[in-house]
C-alpha cells in the first residue's frame, strides 16, 4: 500500500447524507474478478444527472471528497473504496462512517477522516464560492485546512491511531499479522475439539 | 465486574492483546462467495501465500448467480466468469464449495445455520455485511471488506479494535401480527441508521427469549441496517435444539462439552452495557418502509410523513430526496400505495418459516392479476424443504413464481431485478436507490405482509385479507 502522509487537491462538496455503498458503486459493477477500474462504477446512478456534482466542469481532478453524515453505509463491499480511489478520490471527510467503509479505506490506503458537521458546513460554503480552492488535509498532524483569508477552514480530524499509523507507513496488515505466526499457532493449540470445522464435510438436513 | 456476552466471546478469541495495537483476534468460521473473494485470492497467490484453514473456510454461490435454469451455463458473461473464478479458486487452495446445483448451495448466511456450523460463543465473518445474521446463535459475526477477507484466508485471524457494548431489551410480549422483521424496522425507525455505529449490540428481553431461531436470525441480519458492529443474542435451549442433530453440530461427549460451555454465554448479572436501548414489544405494529433507507418507516396503518415532520437538517433533506425517489406524496396513507413486485425472500426472510408464514396468507387466495409475486428460498435444503411439504404447489397455483436458490432481488447484481419505476414490497433488507435494480422503488416489509401485499396489490396485512 502507497503511504499517506500529507495531500492538496480540489474538493468535491457531496451535499448529502446517508451516502450507502450501493449509491457509491451499484451492484451490477460487483461482478468483476479485477482490482482495479472501477471509476465507471463510482456514483453511476447520479452520474447520469449531468447537474450532479462530479459532472460540472470545476470538479474534474478533484481528489478530496467533502459529504454529509453516514457516508459508506450499508454493504461491505470494498469496491465503494476502489471506485473512489480509481476515480482519483484520495480522502473523504465526512462527520461520520459507516463501519465497515472505514475499514475498506484504512486497508486500501484512501484516508475517511472524521470532521465536525461544523467543518464539513464550512468547507462546503466556501466550495460554493470558491469551487476549485484547494484542501490540505494532513495525516500526521490530524488537520484539515481549505482555503485562506477570512473564510479559512483550519480543523482537525479523527482517525484511529493504529489506521494512522499504518497509513503513514505503508505497511500491509497480512505482513504484520504473520510475524505473529506463533501466537496464532499457540491460540489454534488451545482450541476444544467441539468447535466447529468445515472439512470433512458432512451434509444433509 | 461481570462480563457481557460480547465481551466473553471476545476475550476467547484474542490471539494477541497490545497497547499499540487493535486485538488479533482469532476466526472459527470463514463464509466465502463469489463476489467479494476474487480479489482476496488473487492478493494470496501474488503474495505465494496459501489458505490457512481450509478446514474453517467454506464457500457457495449466492449473489451473482440466476434462479431459473440454473442447469444451463450463467448467461451473463462477466456473472459466470465471476463464478467459475471462485470454482477455480476453491479448487487451488483446497477450499470446500458448494455451487450451484449442489444440495447445500444458497445464501451464505442460511448455509452456515443449517448445516450447523454457525455456533454459540464462535466468531464468523464473511465479506459480506450480513454476516451479522449469526449474531443469533451468540456467535461474533461481522462482515468484513476484501482486504479482510484475503487476511483471513492467509491468516485465520483478524485485527480488530474492541467495540462498545449496547443492550437492546425488547420487554414484555409482541402482538400476534408483529413479526421479527416488524420488531426490526420499528427499531430501527426509533434509532437510526448510524444509531448503533461503534457498537456490538446483544437483542434481549422476554419477546426475544420468546423467538424462533429463524426470527432470532431476520433481528440479528438487520444489525448492520442501523450501523451496528454486530447483533448478538444468548444462545439458550432454543439454540440449542435448532442446532442438534444438524450435520457438523457437535455429538456425542462434543455435544455435552459444548452445552455445558454454551450456557456460560450470558452477560453476567452485573456487567454494565456502554448504552442501553428499551423497547416495548406490546407497542408494536406490523411496520413498512416508505423512503430509501431502513429508518424511514412507519408503522402500516400510519401515512407517508412530510419531510417538515422532521426537526432536523439532514433527516429533512433526506426525506424529501427519499418522497422524490420513491414517487410518494406525504398524507397518502400507507395501505393506498399499489406495488407491481413482491419479493419473499434473502438473507433476511428466505429461511423455511418464512416460507410458511408466508404460505399461510396466500393460502386460498390468488396473487392479485397486476401483480407479480417471486419466491426465493434462502437455500435449495429449503427449497427442497418447502417442496415437500407442498409449499411450492401452493405459491403456483396461487400465481406466484417459485424459484431457486439465491440473493436473488435482493440486490441487482443478478437476473432478478426491478425495472425503473417498478415498486416492490420485500422482505430483504435494504431500500436503497436502486438496490433491487436502476429506478427500483423498495418498500421493506415482512413475510406476512408481503404475502397480503401480493394478494391485495397494494400494502396490506393478513387482517385486510380476511375483511375481502
Amino acid at each position: 500500500m502507497e503511504a499517506f502522509t500529507r495531500h492538496t487537491g480540489t474538493a468535491v462538496a457531496l451535499r448529502r447524507s446517508n451516502v450507502d455503498t450501493d449509491q457509491i458503486i451499484p451492484a451490477s459493477y460487483l461482478k468483476r474478478v479485477t482490482r482495479t477500474g472501477f471509476e465507471d462504477g463510482l456514483f453511476a446512478a447520479w452520474r447520469n444527472d449531468p447537474e450532479f456534482v462530479l459532472n460540472r466542469p470545476e470538479s474534474r481532478g478533484a481528489s478530496v471528497l467533502v459529504t454529509g453524515p453516514d457516508f459508506g453505509t450499508g454493504s461491505s463491499r470494498e469496491h465503494a473504496v476502489w471506485a473512489l480511489q480509481d476515480y482519483g478520490f484520495r480522502v473523504v471527510l465526512s462527520p461520520r462512517f459507516g463501519d465497515i467503509f472505514r475499514g475498506n479505506s484504512g486497508k486500501s490506503g484512501l484516508l475517511a477522516a472524521q470532521v465536525d458537521a461544523k467543518v464539513v458546513a464550512a468547507i462546503w460554503d466556501l466550495l460554493e464560492h470558491e469551487p476549485r480552492t484547494p484542501v490540505t488535509v494532513d495525516l500526521r498532524e490530524r488537520s484539515v485546512v481549505a482555503g485562506a483569508g477570512p473564510d479559512r477552514v483550519a480543523d482537525s480530524f479523527d482517525v484511529d491511531d493504529y489506521t494512522r499509523w499504518r497509513l503513514l507507513e505503508g505497511l500491509d496488515d497480512i505482513g504484520i499479522t504473520l510475524s505473529h505466526a506463533e501466537d496464532i499457532k499457540v491460540y489454534e493449540e488451545t482450541r476444544p475439539s467441539w468447535k466447529p470445522a468445515t472439512l470433512p464435510a458432512r451434509t444433509g438436513l | 465486574m461481570g462480563l457481557t456476552l460480547a465481551e466473553k466471546v471476545w476475550d476467547e478469541h484474542v490471539v494477541r492483546s497490545a497497547d499499540d495495537a487493535p486485538d488479533l483476534l482469532y476466526v472459527d468460521l470463514h463464509l466465502v462467495h463469489e463476489v467479494t473473494s476474487p480479489q482476496a485470492f488473487d492478493g494470496l497467490r501474488l503474495s505465494g501465500r496459501t489458505v490457512r484453514r481450509p478446514d474453517l473456510t467454506i464457500a457457495t454461490e449466492d449473489h451473482n448467480i440466476p434462479t431459473v435454469d440454473v442447469d444451463l451455463p450463467i448467461a451473463d458473461p462477466v456473472s459466470r466468469t465471476q463464478v467459475e473464478t471462485l470454482r477455480r479458486n476453491c479448487e487451488e487452495f483446497g477450499v470446500r464449495l458448494h455451487p450451484l446445483g449442489d444440495a447445500e448451495q444458497g445464501i451464505v448466511h442460511v448455509v452456515g445455520p443449517q448445516l450447523g456450523l454457525t455456533q454459540p460463543g464462535t466468531t464468523v465473518v464473511c465479506g459480506d455485511s450480513h454476516t451479522s445474521t449469526h449474531g443469533a446463535f451468540g456467535a461474533l459475526a461481522f462482515g468484513i471488506g476484501t482486504s479482510e477477507v484475503e487476511h483471513v484466508l492467509a491468516t485465520q485471524t483478524l485485527m480488530q479494535a474492541r467495540p462498545k457494548t449496547m443492550a437492546v431489551t425488547v420487554s414484555g410480549t409482541l402482538p400476534d401480527d408483529v413479526t421479527a422483521k416488524d420488531l426490526v424496522l420499528a427499531l430501527i425507525a426509533q434509532v437510526g441508521t448510524g444509531g448503533g455505529q461503534g457498537y456490538v449490540v446483544e437483542y434481549r428481553g422476554e419477546a426475544i427469549r420468546a423467538l424462533s431461531m429463524e426470527a432470532r436470525m431476520t433481528i440479528c441480519n438487520m444489525s448492520i441496517e442501523w450501523g451496528a458492529k454486530a447483533g448478538l443474542i444468548a444462545p439458550d435451549e432454543t439454540t440449542f435444539e435448532f442446532l442438534r442433530g444438524r450435520p457438523h453440530a457437535p455429538t456425542g461427549s462434543d455435544w455435552d462439552a459444548a452445552v455445558a460451555h454454551w450456557r456460560t454465554l450470558v452477560t453476567d448479572d452485573d456487567a454494565t452495557f456502554d448504552r442501553e436501548v428499551v423497547v416495548d414489544a406490546a407497542a408494536l405494529a406490523p411496520f413498512v418502509t416508505w423512503g430509501t433507507n431502513p429508518g424511514q418507516g412507519v408503522p402500516l396503518s400510519a401515512s407517508v410523513p412530510s419531510p417538515d415532520d422532521f426537526d432536523d437538517d439532514d433527516r429533512r433533506t433526506a426525506a424529501e430526496r427519499a418522497l422524490t425517489y420513491m414517487d410518494l406524496t406525504p398524507g397518502t396513507p400507507m395501505r393506498a400505495i399499489d406495488v407491481d413486485t413482491v419479493f419473499l425472500g434473502s438473507c433476511t426472510n428466505g429461511r423455511i418459516e418464512d416460507l410458511r408464514a408466508a404460505a399461510a396468507v396466500v393460502s386460498g387466495h390468488r396473487v392479485a392479476d397486476d401483480t407479480r409475486m417471486l419466491v426465493v428460498p434462502g437455500s435449495t435444503r429449503v427449497r427442497l424443504q418447502a417442496e415437500a411439504e407442498g409449499l411450492d404447489v401452493l405459491f403456483k397455483d396461487a400465481g406466484a413464481e417459485w424459484r431457486g436458490a439465491g440473493c436473488s432481488m435482493c440486490l441487482g447484481m443478478n437476473p432478478d431485478t426491478l425495472s425503473p419505476g417498478e415498486r416492490a414490497a420485500s422482505t430483504s433488507n435494504r431500500n436503497f436507490e436502486g438496490r433491487q435494480g436502476k429506478g427500483g422503488r423498495t418498500h421493506l416489509v415482512s413475510p406476512q405482509v408481503a404475502a397480503a401485499t401480493a394478494v391485495l396489490g397494494h400494502l396490506a396485512s393478513p387482517a385486510d385479507l380476511e375483511e375481502v
